[in-house]
């Protein structure tokens, strides 16, 4: 159950992240890569919500709308490709940007879906 | 096709290739790419405890987009959806952002700051040194190689 349950979550947030993205980047562009940055940010604030609200970390609950959904709706695979992609470009000073700022939203939006998640 | 070497590298391309959205044969390739990542990342937790089954996942997913890039850029003329499928589905639906940010959470509340600290920094500079060294790796493996098929 669970396993379909991870796949169907899957199938869910990977494409949400990547409509997020082009339509981030059609707003913004693509000098900074703000499109997975939000992407990241609302897979946090949705975790966050999740664990929060007390759903037992094999829940299907969990495993759908956490581990599936938010799982990948976020990225660690292409955040880190940007931040190189940046360096190579010579823009350091945005790789190194883009490589603190996404760990401090991403915790700042967890703290935030967690409050709700205790809330709701 | 150029070989490899002869031509500039194009990453002007973004990650997340910007086609448009309302061809929905990309956001299907993606869509089954990443319940199959996710699927896989699930598999990896029942291996170890999660903190490091993530940090695992993430190292082994930002390596594999390296070789991905390289691959795909750089070597051969990729059937357009492979990147999407690859790179935006299967991969970026194995590592994870949001766990990554609530274990650091939930290492922080447990009273380990020194750890947690030490998790939320070190996997940033991990996976970063991961798809870097891959990137220069795929790139030494394919010029090897090319260069040793040249008469």
């Amino acid at each position: 159950m669970n396993w379909l349950l991870i796949v169907l979550g899957g199938m869910v947030g990977a494409p949400l992240r990547y409509l997020a993205d082009v339509w981030v980047t059609s707003r913004l562009g693509t000098g900074f890569p703000f499109g997975t940055l939000v992407a990241n940010a609302a897979a946090c604030v949705l975790l966050g919500g999740v664990a929060g609200a007390g759903l037992a970390a094999d829940s299907p609950g969990y495993v759908l709308l956490g581990s599936g959904v938010a799982g990948a709706m976020s990225t660690y695979s292409t955040f880190a490709f940007e931040i190189v992609r940046l360096g190579e470009e010579g823009r350091a000073a945005r790789a190194v940007v883009y490589a603190l700022v996404s760990p401090v939203v991403g915790v700042a939006a967890l703290l935030v879906g967690l409050a709700l998640g205790r809330q709701g | 096709m150029h070989p490899p070497g002869t031509e500039p590298h194009h990453y002007d391309e973004p990650v997340d290739p910007d086609l448009d959205p309302a061809h929905l044969v990309v956001v299907l390739a993606v869509s089954l790419g990443g319940g199959a990542g996710a699927a896989a990342r699930f598999a990896a937790y029942r291996l170890t405890p999660e903190v490091w089954a993530t940090l695992a996942v993430n190292l082994a997913g930002c390596a594999l987009i390296g070789v991905l890039v390289v691959l795909t850029t750089e070597v051969w003329q990729a059937h357009p959806l492979i990147r999407p499928f690859l790179g935006t589905g299967v991969l970026g639906g194995f590592t994870t952002f949001s766990t990554y940010a609530l274990d650091t959470h939930g290492l922080w509340a447990a009273g380990d700051r020194v750890i947690a600290a030490g998790y939320l920094v070190g996997t940033v500079l991990g996976c970063v040194a991961a798809t870097a060294a891959a990137v220069a790796l795929s790139r030494t493996l394919v010029r090897t190689r090319v260069e040793g098929r040249r008469p």
